[in-house]
């Protein structure tokens, strides 16, 4: 079966007992059992729930894993696959991995003595110089975020195995529908289901998939020993929105695609950062690793300055002041301001996040909609 | 509908469908500043001082009161309907029987009549003949599309005119234009059930229907894990409508606003793939040599092709066909062999749904009676999903290939 057939019927095979096409949100916390110290497939909700189990079942087929973890938040996902190392190991992460990433290796795991490199993955060379001989884990989110950059999936996942280490890849900006890293030689494939899994801004989640049954074994155990499940509803409410995930991200990534050209021919634009325009630096090995389309997010830099930004970030009446992303609803935010607002303004510049940058999430409204909210923000904004 | 309201408030003057089904009928700046409409659970509403009541009992303050009278998730859902459909208002109800139920109860009182098309959905049929004829109102019955007939039957005490477009399982189609003419000129309010087309296809109002009435538990909830029906028009024209509702009660509740106001964000998105497999599949079994006719307005070789094409923009997901020289049995057999749609009534979810509707819907009927109404033993409703199509297709014939 095909990807958005499998989106529909995996793990949602009808309820056996009434004959349901939808299967019952379970919001037991117990379930009872046939004898003592006989235990069926559910017996504590921690360790395993049926409507949690449905949505894992339909993830782990999308992501062509063996098996899949849900989380109660991306971070959770995030640490519990980081709860495989043991103090005096290392971690090499990508330069540009998402804030709550570095604040969670930079302020908490440090605690535990596990080692932390940043290291640019865009740079093959120069990512593989930073390995140590204790480097358990490299981490690498592509589409990075704000830039777009491209990180080359396959060739990580080589030189991280060459080293003895496990690929893990947060693939929340690309989702199983344009990119499978597991198919690629990644390890572990990580998700905020927040974004585009959940899909309509109303479910907070997280999810591991891994395509080998000893590491989900040991990534069951630490979530299970530590509890960040994902809550029986938001597992009804993720597995309804991934019916429509194929659907929703290749028509979001048809208008970003469309608003990146719009933006890029337009004179009050100074640079588009979208890995599906020709000049994108990662645009050859996003063409190779990405399925016919380049995702829903974007940024741009309008030319002037801070205020300029902010201005037109702020003049929009589609698209919505907020962070996060891949949701129906477009959303627009100022990096610099918003969502990498924590960076000192040096360090910030040095990642490639200026002060006019602007991202953009786009979501399901009509391209012409979207394009002339924008013109008429940044005509808005004013002369730059 | 002249005066539409502006469904997006300050800022997109003429938004696109997709754009509408995200954005209309909210807020941009929710309570909270919540990017979603909350789910608002409260039964009854209270009220900072006794002046406060005195002012909504006058009108002078538009609030909530009590649960059965409105809620605000209700109100988004209602408005985002209404905006999709063309309308100025909408009316949710508990299930599409609630929604043509309350519509005729507020609209009919004893010794009216009305005329039904004879292939509105049998729940709806039955519900004029035997419920509404206890209070005295006579229901008419003319063959589908058969205006003449309809006109016929219109005498003085005649208030509505009653049919669904698509028809349910033939697809018959309506000439909305036609239809709506025929009450014009003779006084007669009309209705069309327009479950089967969605707004997406097809907007009866904008061919002058006074009513449009959807099973929201199909195309616009659209994940098989709902029930709501809606009528939509003219606020003047649903007032009486609404009351009605108010007083009987067949509300829905909040959770189910929320996860319809949820299915219609990518209401747009569906449907497109809906009709697109709803003609991969028709065509495939149009050429099917064990298949003896296909029922689907998408075909040339439909009896109502021209008027589809002129007045829809896809023909839907739904279709119906003949197991050629196959008695019940062997048309179950087909049904027993498919693996990816599921056996069960309804339709317009995201899964694909089939049926026979000689063993499912009309199974209390004589084979007498189901001859008469077009039911016949060898057919097979398909409601299409938004699976691959060429999933779907690979599915039928592996059933079919015996």
């Amino acid at each position: 079966m095909q990807f958005r057939t499998r989106a529909i019927h995996e793990g949602n095979e009808h309820d056996p007992h009434t004959g349901a096409v939808v299967r019952p949100i379970h919001l037991s916390t117990t379930y009872v059992q046939p004898g003592a110290g006989q235990w069926r497939e559910f017996d504590y909700s921690r360790s395993g729930n049926p409507t949690r189990k449905a949505f894992e079942t339909t993830l782990a087929s999308l992501e062509s894993g063996v098996g899949a973890l849900a989380f109660a938040s991306g971070m959770a996902a995030i640490h519990g696959a980081m709860m495989l190392l043991s103090s005096g190991d290392h971690i090499l992460a990508g330069a540009d991995i998402y804030g709550g990433t570095y604040r969670l290796l930079h302020k908490v795991l440090d605690r535990a003595g596990i080692e932390v490199t940043l290291a640019p993955s865009t740079d093959l060379d120069a990512f593989e110089e930073a390995i140590r001989p204790r480097t358990r884990l490299v981490w690498i989110e592509s589409p990075g975020n704000p830039g777009m950059s491209i990180t080359d999936i396959r060739a990580c996942a080589e030189m991280a195995h060459e080293h003895g280490a496990l690929l893990g890849v947060d693939n929340t900006f690309a989702t199983p529908v344009l990119t499978r890293p597991l198919e690629l030689g990644a390890d572990i494939v990580m998700h905020s289901a927040t974004k585009f899994l959940g899909g309509h801004s109303d479910v907070m989640g997280g999810s591991l998939v891994v395509r080998d049954k000893a590491l989900y074994d040991r990534l069951y155990f630490l979530q299970n020993a530590t509890g960040a499940i994902l809550a029986p509803l938001e597992s009804f409410l993720c597995s309804r929105g991934i019916k429509t995930l194929e659907l929703r991200v290749r028509e979001q990534s048809k208008t970003a695609a469309q608003l990146a050209e719009f933006l890029d021919a337009d004179p009050r634009v100074a640079r588009v950062n979208y890995p599906g325009l020709p000049d994108h630096p990662g645009h050859e090995i996003a063409r190779g690793q990405m399925d016919g389309a380049f995702g829903a997010v974007l940024s741009f830099e309008v030319a002037g300055d801070f205020e300029a930004a902010r201005r037109t970030v702020e003049r929009t009446r589609l698209f919505q002041l907020a962070v996060s992303l891949g949701a129906v609803e477009s959303l627009i935010e100022q990096p610099a301001s918003m969502s990498h607002a924590s960076y000192d303004r040096d360090v910030r510049l040095a990642h490639g996040i200026p002060d006019g940058l602007i991202r953009l999430a786009v979501g399901l409204e009509a391209f012409e909609d979207l394009r002339d909210d924008l013109d008429q923000a940044m005509a808005a904004a004013g002369p730059q | 509908m002249s005066n539409k309201p502006p469904y997006i408030a300050d800022g997109c003057p003429d938004p696109k469908l997709s754009t509408l089904a995200v954005h209309a009928g909210e807020d941009r700046l929710k309570p909270g500043y919540a990017i979603t409409d909350a789910i608002f659970c409260a039964a009854t509403y209270t009220f900072p001082d006794s002046q406060a009541v005195l002012d909504f009992a006058e009108k002078k303050l538009a609030r909530e009161e009590y649960g059965r009278y409105g809620n605000p998730t209700e109100k988004v859902a209602e408005q985002k309907l209404a905006a999709l459909e063309g309308g100025q208002a909408a009316v949710l109800y508990s299930s599409g029987m609630a929604a043509v139920g309350g519509l005729l109860l507020a609209k009919l009182r004893a010794g009216d009549e009305i005329v039904l098309f004879d292939e509105c959905y049998h729940r709806t049929r039955q519900f004029c003949k035997q419920e509404l004829g206890k209070f005295g109102i006579i229901t008419h019955q003319a063959p589908a599309c058969d205006y003449d007939r309809m006109e016929a039957a219109i005498n003085r005490n005649t208030k509505l005119l009653v049919s669904e477009s698509p028809t349910n399982p033939h697809l018959s189609v309506v000439d909305l234009a036609r239809f709506a003419e025929l009450g014009r000129k003779h006084g007669v309010e009309t209705i069309i059930d327009a479950t089967l087309a969605t707004p997406y296809n097809v907007r009866p109002l904008e061919y002058g229907i006074d009513y449009v009435v959807h099973s929201c538990t199909k195309y616009l909830a659209g994940h098989n894990d709902l029930l709501a029906g809606v009528v939509i028009g003219s606020e003047e024209k649903l007032a009486a409508v609404r009351d009605l509702r108010g007083i009987l009660g067949m509300i829905n509740a909040p959770h189910n606003f929320y996860l319809l106001l949820r299915g219609l964000k990518t209401f747009e998105l569906r449907i497109r793939r809906h009709n697109e497999n709803g003609q991969a599949l028709a065509e495939f079994l149009a050429s099917h040599p064990r298949v003896e006719r296909v029922f689907y307005p998408g075909l040339p070789t439909h009896r109502d092709h021209e008027i589809a094409r002129r007045t829809m923009r896809g023909f839907g997901g739904l279709l119906t066909f003949q197991v050629k020289d196959a008695d019940w049995r062997r048309t179950a057999d087909v049904v027993d062999r498919v693996r990816i749609p599921r056996i069960g009534p309804s339709l317009g979810g995201v899964e694909s749904i089939i049926e026979q509707p000689s063993l499912m819907s009309y199974h209390n009927y004589t084979e007498a009676q189901r001859n008469a109404m077009g039911i016949h033993d060898n057919m097979i409703r398909v409601s299409c999903g938004i699976e691959n199509p060429e999933d779907l297709v690979a599915d039928l014939a592996q059933a079919l290939d015996v």
